[in-house]
């Protein structure tokens, strides 16, 4: 448990360093859709939610499983798609496609 | 069974990379679509390698649930408005935070219906992504209702409201410490409960145009739930991604105060906006009121234009009509350039999304440092829909709540044309003295129609 731990803390300190410096470089002009973005990878929370609907665990835990399915499913489609509309749309000139 | 662990974890490090390699080519519009399309790629891997090695799964319900739950975000995603961003942006964050609640639910009544011991570490990290969850939830669903205006947008506040929900973030730190120790039902209910309380209760006294600070902040809490849920269920993955949603969030709230030159407990604390009547009625000065035919004319013969859109142009829906305006202008050989100030509207980047819809090309969009020294040499700049983010009283009357936020000096070109419905103050109920200047025409009315009107005059002329 001890080093599982230890291990766990070094992801989270060393994936918010990585994930502070490549952010950071986000021009202001991308703001929504930076947020918009990292909000649907906060959606990948359903793995979390898949991990606890296992067939031989009680009707109650298996309903929560199915309801927090839910919510992170509509998080991480809805985000994923609503961001990649809206950057369609950013062009550099008029008539540019993209 | 060991191999297959292997598998996953193989998988979730490439999604991980993913992810970070997407967030970085969100570093420049020419690469930002490339960019959110790699981290798709990173989530569908992750989730699928969990969802086929991941043994003993319940796949009837689990796909059931991976069903409704693609339709309705897919559904939504294509018919949302871009107006209406905003609020969508906090309603999903809520959906994830919501997620990480029920999974720690879950993990709790399955431990204690299995009649299995709770060991401290995993009575800490399901109190934490419980608590964090069910907050993040409740705080953004109040978001959303007050942006997509089923909820009064004005702060809503009550005595002592800062020190209840003081007492109830302090309580539940301490029932969380004790959930090591006592992992009893109720315990673990308040530290859900008080949390989710204080969602509702702080995000009640937030104003409108203090809300890209919160959603950013609530953005962030999504992100540290989410790691919470990896610490519960032992994911490297959601710890991973966790962390960079956090870290994003987190760095977005901070860019945001700095914007208003204020910090994060002023904007949580002191319900920014509340006392419109006091300082809203101003003394009665003399304004300069325009026709669009005059304003038409102004325009028609400047050399230099540059607009600052604010949330009215959202909240008017007016970004097409102000882009065929612009558009016009620059056939007429007038140089037009858009200020975006990093608050204008309701979240981080709002008018830039809004004006990309309108086909305004990204180049011709200026921050505030970017543009702040070519007011001075402009001929005509345009304010529609925006009022705090041009207060000249910010840099020069130290009396103001606004001063000392970084402000579009728009007072310094040579003559200013403010859109605005009426002379009502902003949203921060602070008189601006920037529309009594003898250099600035005010054009009142619905901004959709006051640039309607102006760019059937200026097609006229």
């Amino acid at each position: 448990m001890g080093e599982e731990l230890v291990i766990a803390i070094y992801l989270l300190v060393l994936a918010a360093i990585a994930g502070y410096e490549v952010i950071t470089k986000v021009p202001p002009i991308l703001h929504t859709p930076l947020m918009s973005g990292t909000n649907a990878i906060s959606g990948v929370v359903v793995i979390g939610a898949l991990l606890v609907t296992l067939s031989n665990e009680p009707g109650l835990v298996q309903g929560l499983g199915f309801l927090a399915i839910i919510l992170a499913t509509i998080n991480v489609v809805g985000g994923f798609l609503v961001t990649d509309r809206m950057l369609g749309m950013f062009k550099r000139r008029e008539g540019d496609k993209r | 069974m060991i191999s297959e662990v292997i598998w996953v974890e193989a998988i979730y490090i490439v999604a991980a990379v993913l992810f970070l390699l997407g967030i970085k080519r969100l570093g420049s519009p020419a690469t930002a679509r490339s960019g959110i399309i790699m981290a798709a790629i990173g989530a569908l891997l992750a989730i699928g390698s969990t969802f086929f090695y991941a043994g003993n799964l319940n796949y009837v319900v689990i796909v059931l649930a991976l069903a409704i739950g693609s339709l309705i975000g897919a559904v939504w995603a294509y018919k949302v408005p871009m107006t209406a961003m905003p609020q969508t942006v906090a309603l999903f964050n809520g959906f994830g935070g919501g997620a990480s609640a029920l999974i720690a639910i879950a993990e709790y009544l399955r431990v204690r219906m299995a009649g299995l011991p709770f060991d401290p570490y995993s009575a800490l990290s399901i109190g934490f992504g419980g608590a964090v969850g069910a907050l993040t939830f409740s705080g953004s669903v109040i978001a959303f209702a007050k942006l997509q205006e089923l909820m009064d947008g004005r702060p809503a506040v009550y005595k002592y409201q800062n020190e209840t929900n003081m007492i109830m973030m302090a309580a539940t730190v301490i029932l969380w410490i004790a959930m090591a120790f006592y992992p009893s039902p109720w315990v673990f209910t308040l530290v859900m409960l008080l949390p989710f309380i204080v969602g509702v209760t702080g995000v009640i006294r937030i104003g409108g145009a203090d809300m890209p600070v919160v959603i950013s902040l609530l953005n962030s809490f999504s992100g540290v739930a989410m790691a919470g849920a990896g610490f519960i269920i032992h994911n490297s993955i959601l710890i991973v991604a966790g962390a960079t949603v956090g870290a994003s969030g987190l760095i977005l709230t901070e860019i945001m105060a700095r914007a208003m030159n204020r910090t994060l407990g002023n904007i949580l604390f002191s319900a920014f906006g509340s006392e419109v009547a006091a300082v809203g009625q101003a003394q009665e000065k003399a304004v300069r009121s325009v026709t669009p035919e005059e304003a038409a004319m102004v325009l028609a013969y400047a050399q230099s234009v540059i607009v600052v859109p604010g949330y009215g142009l959202a909240v008017a829906q007016a970004q097409h009509d102000l882009a065929e305006l612009g558009a016009l202008l620059e056939k007429r050989g007038i140089s037009v350039k858009y200020a975006i100030h990093p608050v204008a509207g309701r979240m981080p980047g709002h008018m830039n999304v809004l004006l990309a819809e309108a086909n305004v090309p990204y180049d011709k969009l200026y921050d505030l440092d970017e543009i702040n020294h070519e007011f001075e040499r402009t001929d005509v700049v345009i304010v529609i829909g925006a009022n705090d983010v041009v207060n000249p009283d910010a840099r020069t009357n130290p009396d103001s709540p606004l001063y000392g936020m970084p402000i579009l000096d728009a007072d310094k070109a040579k003559s200013v044309l403010v859109l605005k419905r009426s002379m009502n103050p902003g949203f921060s109920g602070v008189d601006n003295p920037l529309f009594y200047l003898e250099k600035t025409m005010m054009l009142f009315g619905d901004a959709k129609k006051s640039v309607v009107a102006l760019v059937n005059e200026i097609k006229n002329l």
